[in-house]
């Protein structure tokens, strides 16, 4: 049964598209990398999936799962790390589903928040001001409050990029125990041989679809080349689209 | 000596102890708003809507004159339309909440000068934009305390998304619908307190011990909790010492509490713990570790 199924979807910001017409699902317990240049519509697909931006056009069915069964990791650059907030106040968000506005924070959700803490290699940080946290160590903090969440789908932006090796692969590590407990994973990545020898699906994004599938069989050069050449650039004289037309050509 | 300059006004006279209750009551409840305001990059945004609330309290004087029961309605009711309507206005179109507010804040503003100019004279219009918490009777402090009352529950209503949006945005409105609303709530907050500042301190400082005591707080702590605590104390303080230095000199109530915070203010600046001058100018050795 798939996690998430896209109909005809456009994504975008002032009717232009930043994603044109997907098609096409995502299969519960995939590993997929979603790939292509800066402007491709990544992050865009992304915050359409989580529901943060409504689709222009066509619609993403999240497979029987409500909205809370999602964990989005944006770019860190989305926090307001000026706000005085601590690493274990920061990471004890993700506990939202669970105790919502009132809920108290007991001994068995602490524990909880530590070992979070803790799986990212961040104990002994909980009292720290997330302002005062390096960009890998931050990068960590959003990945402790995605363990949290414990979500049957987790949306990751760019979530390894400006990041040391090492923070990487533990990261990395912590993506391939979700995609080994069942889970549904999504990443926006750049690092194409990250993608090849560890996602076993990928969607190469230029605004349209340029191929999904099996990695192996979609990183191909060919295919790079052609979400290479897409143009950032949004035409402020074009037509509207016509999305019929295009849809039966694909269909 | 010190007991007669400092406590003996308050013994004295009921309507200092009336004042000393109403700054108490506007610094527990202004302070922790002034802070989120501050922290949410809004500062400004209630100075704006200090200005917003002038109509409304213009209209009640028009009908009842100095009546302060009246001058409130008229503002809540005036700086609530302006804070939606800049509120829907900005989350329905994309435009920054700050530059929405503008445009209404300063049509508000306007219109809030016309109409005082048409009835009043030129003292009521001091009393409006400067306030007299010296003049204030039961019945406005009781407004005021059940304000600040209604401020605090609400407050501890709102408080997890509140905080949530103001350090992730995208995070809380991917768990949760809060975000909007608690906004909203946040903002009918300001309003509020904006309306109790107003009664003491007048339309241009009713902010004041809103916004100085968070920046106060900002020099002092890294943590938000104890931030709010640390502005709650500081707005307290003013207070109570702008009373006491209105009452010995003469200086007018309300720019004695803000100038007593603005003293404050720039202690901290100087030795604040966190980013003060002096303590950037001598940090200290460098730790181990």
């Amino acid at each position: 049964m798939a996690a998430l199924h896209f109909h005809n979807v456009t994504l975008g910001y002032d009717r232009h598209p930043a994603v044109h017409h997907l098609n096409g699902e995502v299969a519960r317990g995939a590993l997929v990398a979603v790939i292509g240049p800066n402007g491709a519509g990544k992050s865009t697909l992304l915050r359409g999936i989580v529901g943060i931006l409504k689709p222009l056009d066509g619609s993403i069915h999240l497979g029987g799962l409500d909205s809370r069964d999602i964990a989005y990791l944006p770019q860190s650059a989305e926090v307001d790390r000026s706000f005085p907030i601590s690493v274990f106040d920061f990471v004890s968000t993700g506990l939202w589903r669970g105790a919502g506005l009132f809920g108290g924070i007991g001994k068995a959700a602490r524990d909880k928040i530590l070992r979070a803490i803790g799986a990212v290699g961040l104990s002994g940080f909980e009292n720290r001001p997330i302002g005062t946290l390096s960009g890998g160590q931050m990068q960590r903090v959003l990945f402790a409050r995605v363990l949290l969440q414990d979500a049957s789908l987790i949306v990751l932006d760019e979530p390894f990029n400006a990041i040391d090796a090492k923070t990487t692969a533990d990261l990395l590590a912590l993506v391939k125990r979700w995609h080994g407990e069942g889970r549904t994973v999504l990443a926006a990545l750049h690092d194409m041989e990250m993608v090849r020898n560890h996602f076993t699906e990928t969607l190469v994004l230029a605004r349209g679809p340029v191929a999904w599938g099996p990695t192996a069989e979609v990183l191909t050069p060919e295919n790079l080349l052609v979400a290479m050449r897409m143009c950032e650039a949004f035409d402020d004289t074009a037509a509207a689209c016509a999305a019929d037309d295009i849809s039966s050509r694909a269909a | 000596m010190i007991y007669d300059a400092l406590i003996g006004p308050f013994t004295e006279f009921e309507f200092m102890r009336r004042a000393l209750a109403a700054v108490i009551a506007l610094a527990l409840a202004g302070a922790p708003i002034g802070v989120f305001l501050m922290l949410r990059r809004m500062s400004l945004v209630g100075d704006a809507m200090a200005h917003a609330i002038l109509p409304g309290a213009a209209v009640g004087f028009l009908l009842s004159g100095l009546n302060l029961f009246a001058m409130t309605a008229g503002g809540l009711v005036a700086g609530f339309a302006v804070a939606i309507l800049a509120g829907v206005v900005a989350r329905s179109t994309g435009l920054k909440e700050d530059a929405s507010l503008a445009t209404f804040y300063l049509a508000s503003l306007a219109l809030g000068v016309t109409i005082v100019s048409i009835k009043g004279t030129n003292i009521d219009l001091l009393h409006v934009l400067f306030g007299n918490i010296l003049a204030m009777d039961d019945q406005t402090l009781l407004v005021v305390a059940f304000n600040a009352t209604v401020t605090l529950l609400v407050l501890a209503v709102i408080y997890r998304p509140l905080v949530i949006e103001s350090v992730d945005p995208l995070f809380l409105r991917t768990v949760s619908r809060a975000g909007g609303p608690a906004h909203l709530a946040f903002l009918a907050l300001v309003v509020i307190n904006l309306v109790n500042g107003f009664q003491a301190l007048g339309t241009l400082l009713a902010v004041g011990l809103m916004i100085l005591p968070a920046g106060i707080a900002r020099f002092w702590s890294r943590d938000l909790t104890a931030m709010i605590c640390i502005a709650v104390v500081a707005a307290a303080v003013s207070g109570y010492a702008g009373l006491v230095l209105s009452f010995q000199t003469r200086v007018p109530s309300g720019p004695a509490v803000i100038l007593v915070a603005t003293v404050l203010y720039v202690v901290s600046v100087l030795f604040g713990r966190i980013g003060g001058i002096v303590r950037q100018l001598f940090p200290g050795r460098h730790l181990e570790a």
